[in-house]
């Protein structure tokens, strides 16, 4: 039997209040997630049961009880009293999947901290603006990624700590920089947790949009109402489960339920910090005897690629359950799933601003190939007419997904850009930006993109930010990024430029500028292609007209040119 | 003509070890030990068809072909003329 039961009932008998009193928690009293994903599980006498098994890079393995978890979240909050971190400062985690990433969220909301994961091969112009624009008091990183933070040091004033993780006294610590190692440190066994309540922050996630810097999505402590339930209900989590989420922290789907969701459940999580293989992971899931298994169309995809033949090398039986999210799950993957696995993907829809699920398919439901699924129960989604915003009474139409607001895991805002996050809501609705139809059994279709953003392996890519830092290149006068399709990673970035006089076209200045962003932003903020071209199509008033080159890379009609400057 | 081992191996380790990063050798994994990405294996590959005037199918840059400096180089050589 599923945790859900019957999802047409649990519509009829939905409330919020259910997560409420499984989490014991009140209206009005203490809510800490860092608390809730530790010392609550141990209170329910399961500190020994383990919490995290890690493997990382040459088959290192490490095993977290929760109370091991616990320790050490409680001593990483220590350490950060120590330094004077305050309660609604911010402190980034910029590292690898290393144990620390996920302990380290809690003891950082333990204190009353917000946690500001990064996703670690950021680039420093990718990192400066976001600590930037956080006023970030502190960071934990690596020695590897230290340079980054040092690069950009003297024009972040605010940040006055920099934590090394694994600092080996091979080279003096320089300026702000503090050595902490969690194996070496005095293990804290009682902690004051920090008194946080529903409405205080707790995790700042940085997302991208079309126009603008990226922005800070500040979540509150009761989110945690939303993730407990979903993790429960989608994904389905039992007690004696083995659960692998391939998110990493540095996006909102690592934390929320890749930290936040399987441990505030009690719930064994295995994680593999490597890069991706087929073999490696194949071999993991065997290995840990994984039994719920949340991944991204991306992967699976790379899976599908390798054949059918390597899936029979490895034992995967212990396999129970299957979820995927980031970007629309094909139909051939969820078909491919069932003939190699024996069980589907199951697809599911959500946003860094939602915080948690918004719609997906659930155990026990009929799954049609391609589809989004339902709505949550408690969620309210449907889809608006781009102009009115009213919502579309017929099934099959195209229109905007959005949500009535109200629900736990909502963003309370932008960071410091509150015009940004009212724009997000229009008639009563929040807007997703991504576009979908309904149809008649009440099933949601995806679409694409309402707007310029890039959804590339399920992460999105501003075309702003990466225009930004083309134009910073020697040979760059002019750049528009748009999408461009691929069938692994469903778009990838694609660059038209225009040079200045004196530079050459060629595939040596491509690579150049392609080796340019990625170590200025991030590998996948890198284009994959690169092509020159004498000018770029502009509006009369000089405004670069990015649908035109948009339409052509998806073999879509142009559409109006009647603006298009020497048209 | 310098060894393309020592290429390839000199170009990963100035575009793709961050600073302090231990070095790498002809076998360190690079795909699946996380030092270079699906998205930067594209730049890898860039890298080798300028370099050896070779253009590389997309069928043939899988993450295991590009996962070592020794696995690099034997599908170079199976490219150049």
């Amino acid at each position: 039997m599923s945790n859900i039961g019957s999802y047409e009932e649990r519509l009829k008998n939905f409330s919020w209040s259910i997560s409420e009193k499984e989490l014991d928690y009140k209206p009005g009293r203490v809510i800490n997630i860092g608390w809730y994903c530790s010392d609550r599980i141990c209170q329910q006498g399961k500190g020994e049961k383990p919490a995290l098994l890690w493997e990382g890079l040459g088959g290192t393995e490490k095993k977290f009880t929760y109370n091991d978890v616990r320790r050490a979240s409680n001593t990483i909050g220590a350490f950060l009293r120590g330094l004077g971190i305050k309660n609604e400062e911010r402190v980034c985690l910029f590292m690898d999947r290393v144990p620390e990433l996920y302990i380290g969220l809690l003891g950082i909301l333990k204190t009353g901290a917000i946690a500001q994961p990064l996703f670690s091969a950021f680039g420093d112009e990718s990192l400066f603006v976001r600590l930037d624009n956080a006023k970030t008091s502190a960071i934990f990183t690596q020695k590897k990624h230290a340079s980054k933070v040092r690069k950009i040091l003297d024009k972040l004033p605010s940040l006055k700590h920099i934590i090394i993780l694994d600092y080996d006294g091979k080279i003096p610590l320089k300026e702000r920089e503090v050595a902490f190692s969690l194996e070496k440190a005095v293990p804290v066994d009682s902690f004051d947790v920090f008194p946080t309540t529903a409405e205080s922050p707790s995790l700042l996630h940085y997302t991208s949009g079309t126009t603008g810097q990226p922005k800070g999505v500040k979540h509150v402590h009761y989110s945690l109402i939303s993730q407990y339930l979903t993790t429960k209900w989608v994904l389905d989590l039992q007690d004696e489960d083995i659960y692998w989420c391939t998110a990493d922290p540095g996006w909102v789907t690592g934390t929320s339920y890749g930290i936040i969701g399987p441990w505030s459940m009690g719930v064994t999580q295995a994680v593999l910090d490597s890069g991706f293989s087929t073999e490696a992971w194949y071999r993991f899931i065997e290995k840990y005897k994984v039994t719920m298994w949340y991944s991204a169309p991306t992967a699976i995809r790379s899976l599908m690629k390798a054949g059918d033949e390597i899936v029979k090398k490895y034992n995967h039986s212990s396999l129970r359950y299957l979820a995927s999210v980031g970007e629309p799950l094909n139909p051939e993957a969820v078909i491919w799933s069932e003939k190699v696995f024996g069980k589907p993907f199951h697809d599911s829809f959500w946003q860094t601003e939602t915080g948690s699920i918004m719609i997906s398919n659930y155990p026990g439901m009929k799954i049609k190939p391609g589809s989004m699924g339902k709505p949550f129960p408690g969620i309210t989604a449907t889809v608006v007419d781009p102009k009115t915003y009213e919502p579309y009474g017929e099934p099959g139409k195209i229109g905007l997904i959005a949500i009535k607001p109200g629900w736990p895991s909502m963003m309370r805002t932008y960071w410091n850009n509150e015009d940004a996050y009212k724009n997000k809501f229009k008639n009563g609705w929040y807007l997703t930006g991504d576009r979908a139809s309904i149809d008649k059994e009440g099933y949601f279709w995806f679409v694409g993109r309402d707007d310029d953003v890039i959804n590339t392996a399920g992460h999105l890519v501003s075309p702003f930010e990466v225009e930004s830092a083309l134009l910073e290149h020697p040979a760059v006068a002019e750049s528009a990024v748009v999408s461009k399709p691929d069938p692994l990673n469903m778009e990838v970035v694609k660059a038209f430029v225009t040079l200045k006089p004196g530079f050459a076209a060629g595939s040596d200045l491509e690579l150049e500028i392609m080796n340019f962003i990625r170590k200025k932003l991030s590998p996948l903020a890198m284009p994959q292609e690169i092509e020159y071209i004498d000018s770029l199509p502009k509006t009369r008033s000089g405004k670069i007209m990015r649908r035109i080159l948009k339409a052509k890379e998806w073999g879509e009609e142009i559409g109006d040119t009647s603006t298009l400057e020497n048209d | 003509m310098e060894d393309p081992k020592d290429v390839v191996l000199k170009y990963v380790s100035a575009e793709y070890l961050e600073e302090g990063s231990d070095p790498i050798t002809y076998d360190t994994p690079l795909i699946s030990g996380g030092i270079v990405d699906s998205f930067s294996m594209v730049s890898l590959k860039r890298f080798l068809e300028n370099k050896y005037k070779i253009s590389i199918p997309d069928g043939d840059a899988t993450p295991e072909a590009f996962d070592s400096v020794n696995k690099i180089v034997t599908l170079v050589k199976r490219f150049v003329k």
